[in-house]
């Protein structure tokens, strides 16, 4: 079970670089010039330093996920997946000071809980 | 500050094409080979890398105007579609619980998104011609 517990501690390292990814990620796009079309618009990504810093970020977790993959099912890896959502949202307040309203934290917590029961279902 | 429809409708459309990459990064992973050789090979895991990257350019998008603690947790909408994929590619069961888990998702981003209020003149970043602004 050494494997499912480095897996875990793998998925757990993604969820909070994957939190601090979105931070950076908003950032960037937020400060994005207004341009017409698809190809303007993918351009004015790529030359976003912000943007390149969040995916990179992004980038680093998504190898550490894979890894993960290798030796655990993508079901049991859900419930740790799911702690992303409550960094961004508490992120998001402390960062970008939005109004996290009670319905809004509800809805995070059911999908949180959603997220975890998919992992307890045993394949 | 509000949170227009459109970018909750590109944020969704990003996380319905990057369903597709989490499938395909699955599909790498179990055929996974730390040998130069072998990851050059992996063109699954190549794919999925690329269903991301195109997944983020919708989500970026739908980023630019509107809240990240509205926005990211629609996100988790990509498990809808992962679960149908994980069904029909890798064979997992579809069972109750995991359906169960669908509902509480498909609520969650429901209240998310109730949850906000919206100001009418920031609605539609679409122009007619679906061209993004």
């Amino acid at each position: 079970m050494t494997d499912r517990r480095r897996s875990i501690t793998l998925v757990l390292a993604c969820t909070i670089l994957g939190a601090a990814a979105q931070m950076l990620i908003k950032s960037g796009a937020t400060a994005l010039p207004h341009v017409s079309g698809f190809i303007p618009n993918v351009l004015a990504m790529l030359s976003s330093p912000l943007l390149l810093a969040g995916y990179s970020f992004y980038g680093l977790s998504t190898v550490l996920l894979v890894v993960a993959l290798k030796h655990g099912e993508l079901s049991m890896l859900y419930p740790i997946i799911a702690l992303t959502y409550v960094w961004v949202a508490i992120l998001s307040v402390l960062v970008f000071h939005e109004h996290l309203s009670p319905l809004r934290v509800a809805g995070v917590v059911v999908i949180v809980g959603g997220v975890a029961i998919l992992g307890r279902d045993k394949f | 500050m509000a949170t227009p429809l459109s970018s909750m409708a590109l944020v969704s459309f990003g996380a319905f094409i990057g369903s597709f990459g989490a499938a395909f990064l699955k599909a790498g992973a179990t055929r996974l080979q730390f040998t130069v050789a072998s990851l050059a090979r992996n063109w699954r895991l190549a794919l999925g890398v690329f269903f991301f990257c195109f997944s983020s350019i919708f989500f970026v998008l739908g980023l630019k105007e509107g809240e990240l603690s509205v926005l990211y947790p629609m996100v988790s909408l990509g498990y809808v579609w992962t679960l149908l994929w994980s069904r029909i590619f890798f064979g997992e069961r579809l069972t109750m619980t995991k359906l169960a888990g669908l509902a509480l998702i498909l609520i969650g981003v429901l209240m998310v998104g109730l949850g906000t209020e919206r100001d009418p003149a920031v609605r539609g970043a679409l122009n007619p011609s679906g061209q993004v602004r």
